[in-house]
């Protein structure tokens, strides 16, 4: 039998999760990291902060959002009861803000005047622009070159919300060269500045902090479930990148042993293509970026490009966390191509007139898969991430001409 | 007792600072590595840093990224490199130091590569991205091979992560001059020279300066307060401004000849 492990007692004091996570950055961040730790945690017990964060989250993004009981959706996929975290209602259309809002009252509690991120598809850089543009600090966004060029809509709106948005042209020029450019800002900055992570990677503590930050999906979700239902539910299910929607929603069930949690991940043209994003499925233990998590990587240990048609999935690392549920069995980690990820999109649009973002139509392809799997009826939660605005030129080249 | 360590002894017994030079390993190829490192002694070098190049240099400069990414391109790889450590072992005796990014090594397996660095002739371990709470098992199977390991003291180091620091480090210590990425260019402030005497107060080890160290007044000033410097960028840099020229090798001999005897 598998030794029960409880959800409370990880990460440990070094960030470690089992031997994965953990701090893997130059000396000079090292006690910008410990203050950082030291500061979040103090401010995780302070009611003051929590109730700051609590009135953001609900004036000003939206919360709570909806758990909505996808009825045709259902219907279609005949065995499966699926709700919908509606994460896509919130302000800036994506679960993004709830991280980007704790992580900049938190900068102000340090006195942190300057902000930088780095961004994928941008929709992080526009969480982290509309919240400086809320509180007036200064905010620089590093961004791929290749991918300012794919995602311009979001560098308009992200330049519009005050933002300074530097195309990074090292590298491959996408994501994680935009990270690389990020950690050299901040490590050149380092007394002024903070630096606002998107996902559940880096180094510790920014995988906790923003698990924090966003598990405010799955306390909700799982309250309205119990609700609903009077019941937990059957699985969980959620796209993965670096992993922090589905973070949010997982970690407050981690302790229910029976609801089985699903992270999908983007197989781009196929697992067996090289041409993927998925890092735990096809992935090495590695260190990028400042944590020890699975990495996309040649024999040499040099870092590969990741593929995903979702850019906000296009990276070849994941978060700590999720690696190690995948060691101790705790989620189950599946991989969608380009092609499905489209059907997904489709499926969302015609059954229940909701338009997902390409990155969560990832894990909306995967319920047809998981419907041909169970025995008799179950339930589902799926977290719709975000909604897909963002996505509508990449929809119109492949669909419509 | 090192090559590194050994150098460390008599530069001490004669009263002198070491002289440190990087240079990116396969920039531009690893024949030009092997020839410069067999010209550095002569031209003052008194232990080699070899930079391992690595796909996500996050602590270097524009300039060391450049010469990363180029040496990549052509298919330079970390047992390429020791390849080449060999050949060098061939010519001189320098003592050399691989500087590289912590994943090639955890990849490759901590213990294979202590044991396939010393092997080849490899003499200490410089990891940028490794502080010493992430460090154990590296530091281990590097003891028990006699190979040094140094660790980094920042601008931003607090004072109860120093002593942690000081104890891990064997060969040197390495004093970042700056809060930023190589080749940032400094003068010395005088915080900056207050930490590093706190730090050479506080062990017997050597203290060397590194990151932005580029023009001769620097290596002077740095070497005043210090027990030796690190210069890295600007002599990549003189590589790629006479890359084309037949006597590359004489004039970044040259420039580092001028670099080393301002000491």
């Amino acid at each position: 039998m598998k030794k029960k492990i409880n959800a409370s007692i990880f990460p440990d004091t070094n960030g470690h999760y089992g031997d994965l996570g953990g701090r893997f950055v130059p000396e000079t961040l090292m006690s910008i990291l410990i203050d950082l730790e030291r500061e979040s945690q103090r401010a995780f017990r302070d009611p003051s902060f929590r109730k700051e964060f609590a009135f953001y989250l609900k004036n000003f993004a939206g919360r709570p959002t909806n758990l909505y009981l996808a009825e045709r959706l259902s219907r279609h996929l005949g065995t499966l009861k699926v709700y919908l975290k509606r994460e896509d209602l919130l302000h800036t259309g994506a679960h993004k803000i709830n991280n980007t809002l704790g992580q900049i009252i938190l900068a102000r509690r340090m006195k942190k005047t300057r902000i930088i991120a780095e961004t994928g598809a941008g929709q992080h850089g526009v969480a982290t622009a509309t919240v400086c543009a809320l509180f007036g600090l200064k905010c620089v966004v590093y961004m791929g070159a290749e991918d300012v060029e794919r995602q311009a809509l979001n560098v308009v709106r992200m330049k519009l919300l005050g933002a300074e948005v530097i195309p990074v042209t090292s590298g491959s020029r996408t994501l994680k060269d935009a990270m690389n450019e990020a950690i050299r800002d901040w490590v050149t900055n380092v007394r002024d500045t903070f630096y606002l992570i998107g996902t559940v990677a880096g180094p510790h503590p920014y995988p906790l902090i923003v698990r924090r930050f966003q598990s405010v999906i799955g306390q909700e979700a799982r309250k309205q479930f119990l609700a609903l239902e009077g019941k937990l539910p059957d699985h969980l299910v959620a796209c993965v990148g670096g992993g922090s929607n589905a973070m949010g929603l997982f970690y407050p069930f981690f302790n229910d042993d029976k609801v089985k949690m699903t992270g999908v991940e983007a197989a781009g043209h196929g697992l067996d293509t090289g041409a993927h994003s998925a890092s735990i499925s096809k992935g090495e233990p590695g260190v990028l970026h400042g944590c020890k998590s699975a990495l996309l990587q040649d024999d040499d240990g040099q870092i590969r490009l990741a593929h995903s048609i979702a850019a906000g999935l296009d990276y070849p690392g994941v978060g700590p966390e999720h690696y190690y549920y995948k060691r101790i069995g705790r989620a189950d980690y599946v991989g969608i191509t380009d092609k499905e990820a489209i059907e997904g999109v489709k499926l969302l649009a015609s059954t229940e007139g909701i338009i997902p973002a390409i990155e969560s139509a990832h894990a909306l392809a995967w319920l047809p898969k998981l419907a041909k799997q169970v025995r008799g009826k179950k339930t589902v939660i799926l977290c719709l991430s975000g909604r897909g605005d963002k996505d509508m030129g990449t929809i119109k080249d492949l669909l419509f001409s | 007792m090192n090559r590194i360590d050994q150098k460390f002894e008599s530069l001490r017994a004669a009263g002198k600072k070491a002289f440190i030079a990087f240079i990116t390993a396969g920039y531009p190829d690893l024949s030009v590595t092997e020839a410069l490192a067999a010209r550095f002694e002569e031209a003052g070098v008194d232990i080699l840093e070899l930079g391992v190049p690595f796909s996500d240099p996050l602590a270097d400069g524009p300039v060391i990224q450049a010469a990363s990414f180029e040496a990549l391109s052509k298919g330079v790889t970390l047992l390429k490199i020791l390849d080449s450590v060999r050949a060098i072992r061939k010519q001189t005796q320098i003592p050399l130091a691989l500087m590289t990014y912590y994943n090639p090594v955890f990849h490759f397996g901590e213990e294979r590569f202590v044991r396939e660095a010393k092997a080849a002739g490899v003499d200490g371990l410089i990891i940028p991205d490794l502080p010493v709470e992430e460090a154990g098992g590296l530091v281990r199977a590097a003891r028990e091979a006699d190979l040094s390991t140094v660790f980094f003291l920042a601008p931003t180091t607090t004072t109860d992560r120093m002593p942690g620091i000081l104890e891990a480090s064997t060969g040197f210590v390495y004093f970042v001059s700056v809060t930023g990425v190589t080749g940032s260019g400094v003068t010395v402030p005088e915080d900056i020279a207050r930490s590093i005497s706190r730090a050479r107060k506080l062990t017997r080890k050597p203290v060397c300066v590194g990151f932005g160290v580029s023009t001769p007044a620097q290596v002077k000033a740095f070497a005043s307060i210090s027990d030796g410097v690190i210069v890295g960028s600007a002599i990549i840099r003189q590589m790629t401004e006479h890359s084309q020229k037949p006597d590359m090798l004489d004039r970044v001999s040259a420039f580092v000849k001028q670099l080393s005897s301002s000491l």
